[in-house]
């Protein structure tokens, strides 16, 4: 990239935005430095504390504007749950709850400009990731013991195809927190990369009316990929949650 | 020039996600046409939908994550 830089041409960086800084001084990141990531998810936890927790604090009959949101989200979510995962499984809802609003006002956020998204970090979302596939084998286990390698041992399957086909079930089950937060991270990363690269070709003349009706088209697709991404995070960790309650094929 | 053949690799890696296109599309289209045959169960599949595109995706993204590695950390 710097090579690109130094030839001449077109001089822009479109992963830049994603560079981890200390907000004070500019000292080497710590494990403690209060970076531009950690100021945006504090942001995301902010803004889901103030729908969630002051927005429905008047529990009106009538609901206004941010309590109806509140609902909505609410009541989106414990359907998925109740349909996804079963009744049994409505206890784990708050968790995946918090994962989904989380996701979604960390993703909602940076597509505000010059924002920064904590979402496009695997370190994030990684932490997301392995937090589910960890709650999720942990619980596997308590609730059905051994019975939760059932889950690998495909019954109806012919049982000379049965090893083959657990050791695959293994090996994708061990992929699964990997694709499940490298998939978020890819997809924010992406897609806030892609609108640099436009933003970079606005600097020419000749297509910068493209190029800035290309950022208004990608920027709305964002948006969309933003709620779709938070959506299949949850819809997932759902699925997820299924496979260790009821493990047997 | 050092560099030029990982920057080649990276353009190769990128064809990953026209693959994970044509994926993406298969499960959006064969959707849209049991949609259109059944649309009374349409609805209840939406999730569904949602999960398939999802893993058909994931694998673009891993090509695009290796053009990236290519690109920046090669």
């Amino acid at each position: 990239m710097a090579d690109a830089a130094k030839e001449g041409g077109l001089v822009f960086h479109p992963m830049d935005q994603f560079i981890v800084k200390p907000l004070f001084g500019d000292g080497a990141v710590g494990m403690f430095t209060f970076t531009n990531v950690a100021l945006w998810l504090l942001l995301a936890v902010a803004c889901v504390v103030a729908l969630m927790v002051l927005g429905t604090s008047k529990r009106a009959t009538v609901p206004t504007r941010t309590q109806s949101i509140a609902e909505l989200a609410y009541g989106f979510v414990y359907k998925m749950v109740e349909d996804v995962t079963g009744k049994d499984a409505v206890k784990y809802f708050p968790y995946i709850f918090t994962l989904f609003m989380f996701i979604l006002f960390s993703n909602f956020l940076a597509l505000i400009p010059m924002s920064f998204s904590p979402t496009s970090h695997i370190a994030v979302t990684a932490i997301l990731g392995f937090g589910v596939f960890f709650a999720v084998t942990i619980l596997g286990f308590v609730k059905n013991g051994v019975g939760f390698l059932g889950l690998f041992w495909v019954s109806s399957a012919p049982l000379a195809l049965r090893p083959i086909l657990a050791l695959i079930e293994v090996i994708s089950y061990f992929v699964r927190p990997v694709s499940h937060s490298i998939r978020l991270a890819g997809n924010i990363m992406a897609g806030h990369a892609v609108l640099k690269v436009f933003a970079g070709f606005a600097a020419i003349t000749v297509v910068a009316p493209l190029s800035v009706l290309g950022i208004t088209a990608i920027y709305a697709l964002e948006v969309l990929v933003s709620a779709i991404q938070a959506y299949v995070f949850t819809i997932l960790t759902c699925v997820y949650l299924k496979d260790a309650l009821h493990p047997s094929h | 020039m050092e560099g030029d053949l990982a920057h080649i690799g990276a353009g190769l890696a990128a064809i990953g996600s026209g693959a994970a296109a044509i994926g993406v599309g298969n499960v959006a289209g064969n959707y849209l046409a049991g949609a259109l045959r059944n649309p009374s169960a349409a609805a209840s599949q939406t999730a569904t939908l949602f999960i398939g595109i999802a893993f058909a995706e994931a694998l673009g993204i891993f090509a695009f994550l290796v053009s990236l590695l290519l690109m920046f950390a090669v």
